[in-house]
């Protein structure tokens, strides 16, 4: 038999520690609803989810009631709409996304993301129609997330997409002004991104994936923090192994409820993704694993550090507890989404400058920050185009899911509520980089040599 | 399929028949049993085997959170692979 003590560690995780699988998310290919005629597409994508994701969320509550861990979030991700419309009649690809709302409505889940396009180097046809329905798109429905991929290291930076991707911003924001521009919080603009992403908003089904896979993304930064608790003053070998270990553990938990969930619904298991996803409940948060380390507030001197070693040892000791990781693997620092991150950027000590210097060492980039509702979209797409030049430098995946709370200013804060949050308004350089946004064009692909 | 059973709480008299006449009820045999009180309060874990039981999972979860709620105990009941896939390669 297992071990008391073990046993009870597992429960206390659970019931103490806020671990939990954070979502178990279907990919769904949705290449074989293309038809010229958007209506009968609609029809065949809404008909395919709703099949394919039938048993999703009854599986999901199932598993996590035999086995007593919490399953947060069931969701839904698809093919690109941008590659699925691009052959239809539409002018407007606002009907794909209410078929998208319905489906996700119909099968219960939290959020159906797909309502996307990969532009890194250029925008077809179905982009540009896709790109000017994003606003609207984001009004009108309630589970359905957008992305847009502007930038990867192979391509460059699309800059005239970066431009673009600062005015949607501002139009979503407009859009869902009664709702504190809750529109932004569904889009996410990447270098990078990943085909297997389980997490939201940035989730869609490559087109290099089969016809339906479950990924899972694990959570628990509690348990980091609690665990790290027990080392204080250990030097930085103890912090890593530390780290190492409840990772692996909660990696565990993850492939054993993505293998269970695969069985179950007779849908192949395609990645564990090992991300420490906090959330705003007290003693979840990624900034109080980084103020264990010894750090006053998160977003002092040493951040970038501490973040770098969390991120990489999460990676290290998850990766043997998984047969496939995948994902975005590592740690997120959404400031809406995080106890901590809040309460830094509330007095002071977390800035978005030290933001983007974090977001060079870990997974993603700069998540869920409220900055003001007057910040021009030239400035929006400066901060995008920072983010992307991280990400294609560097060979990794970074976003940007900025909030420009209309009619809201520095000292305010905008609440979304649940899982999203609350946040303060954080400010932004003052100083124009219009001249810079607007001269267009692309951003070469970064050479791989003379590494300096 | 076998599960594990935990009781944490304050000791008091009848935890153990209670819990296993539950169990009994329900058809579930108790393969194996663990108890200790540290420092006044109760925990017990029962190792047990499902196999024969026509009782839905949730409904024996059910029953059993109810036992501890009359009592003021906390008691679980989990699929043992959790623990398993958690401590074991």
């Amino acid at each position: 038999m297992i071990n008391t003590n073990e046993i009870f560690e597992t429960i206390e995780m659970i019931r103490n520690e806020h671990l939990d699988i954070r979502t178990i998310t279907m990919g769904i290919s949705l290449l074989d609803c293309i038809s010229s005629s958007s209506e009968e597409s609609c029809r065949k994508i809404y008909d395919k989810i709703t099949r394919y994701a039938e048993n999703l969320v009854k599986t999901g509550d199932d598993i996590g009631d035999e086995f007593g861990i919490p399953i947060i979030n069931k969701r839904i991700s698809v093919t690109p709409i941008s590659l699925i419309a691009g052959a239809s009649d539409a002018k407007d690809y606002v009907c794909y996304a209410k078929a998208l709302d319905r489906a996700a409505k119909e099968t219960g889940v939290n959020f159906i993301g797909g309502y996307s396009a990969l532009v890194y180097k250029g925008i077809a046809k179905g982009d540009e129609i896709l790109l000017n329905s994003i606003p609207e798109a984001l009004a009108e429905t309630e589970m359905v997330c957008s992305s847009v991929g502007v930038a990867t290291t192979k391509a460059g930076i699309n800059m005239d997409a970066v431009k673009r991707m600062g005015q949607i911003i501002k139009e979503t924001a407009a859009l869902t002004a009664d709702r504190d521009s809750l529109g932004c919080a569904k889009f996410v603009v990447f270098a990078n991104p990943v085909e297997d992403n389980p997490f939201m908003a940035g989730a869609f089904h490559g087109v290099g994936e089969g016809d339906c896979v479950i990924n899972v993304g694990v959570s628990g930064p509690g348990v980091v923090k609690k665990a790290l608790e027990h080392i204080k003053g250990e030097d930085f070998g103890a912090v890593a192994n530390t780290v190492k270990k409840t990772a692996f553990k909660i990696t565990r938990m993850g492939q054993l409820v993505a293998q269970e969930a695969s069985k179950r619904l007779g849908v192949p298991f395609g990645i564990v993704d090992l991300s420490l996803a906090p959330t705003p409940a007290v003693g979840d948060s990624v900034a109080y694993i980084l103020e264990e380390m010894g750090l006053e507030k998160c977003g002092t001197h040493g951040t970038t550090a501490a973040l770098a070693l969390l991120n990489d040892a999460v990676k290290k000791g998850g990766i043997m507890a998984s047969g496939y990781v995948g994902g975005l693997s590592g740690a997120f620092i959404p400031v809406s989404e995080d106890a901590g991150m809040i309460a830094a950027a509330e007095c002071g000590a977390l800035s978005l400058d030290k933001l983007e210097a974090m977001t060079c060492v870990c997974s993603v980039g700069l998540d869920m920050i409220a900055i003001p509702g007057d910040t021009t979209a030239e400035t929006i797409s400066a901060i995008i185009a920072d983010e992307m030049a991280i990400g294609v430098i560097n060979q990794k995946t970074t976003a940007v899911r900025v909030i420009p709370a209309i009619g809201k200013k520095v000292g305010d804060t905008v609440e979304f509520g649940g899982l999203l949050g609350a946040a303060p308004i954080m400010p932004v350089h003052e100083y124009s980089s219009a001249d810079f946004i607007n001269r267009g064009g692309r951003i070469p692909a970064p050479v791989h040599s003379l590494k300096n | 399929m076998r599960a594990v059973v935990t009781v944490m709480g304050v000791d008091r008299k009848g935890i153990i028949s209670k819990v296993s006449t539950c169990l009994s009820d329900n058809n579930i045999n108790i393969l194996d049993i663990n108890q200790t009180i540290m420092q006044d309060i109760f925990t017990m874990v029962m190792l047990v085997d499902m196999s024969d039981s026509q009782t839905k999972f949730t409904a024996v979860s059910k029953a059993l959170g109810e036992i501890g709620e009359e009592l003021g105990l906390e008691i679980r009941i989990q699929h043992e692979d959790i623990f398993r896939s958690m401590h074991r390669i």
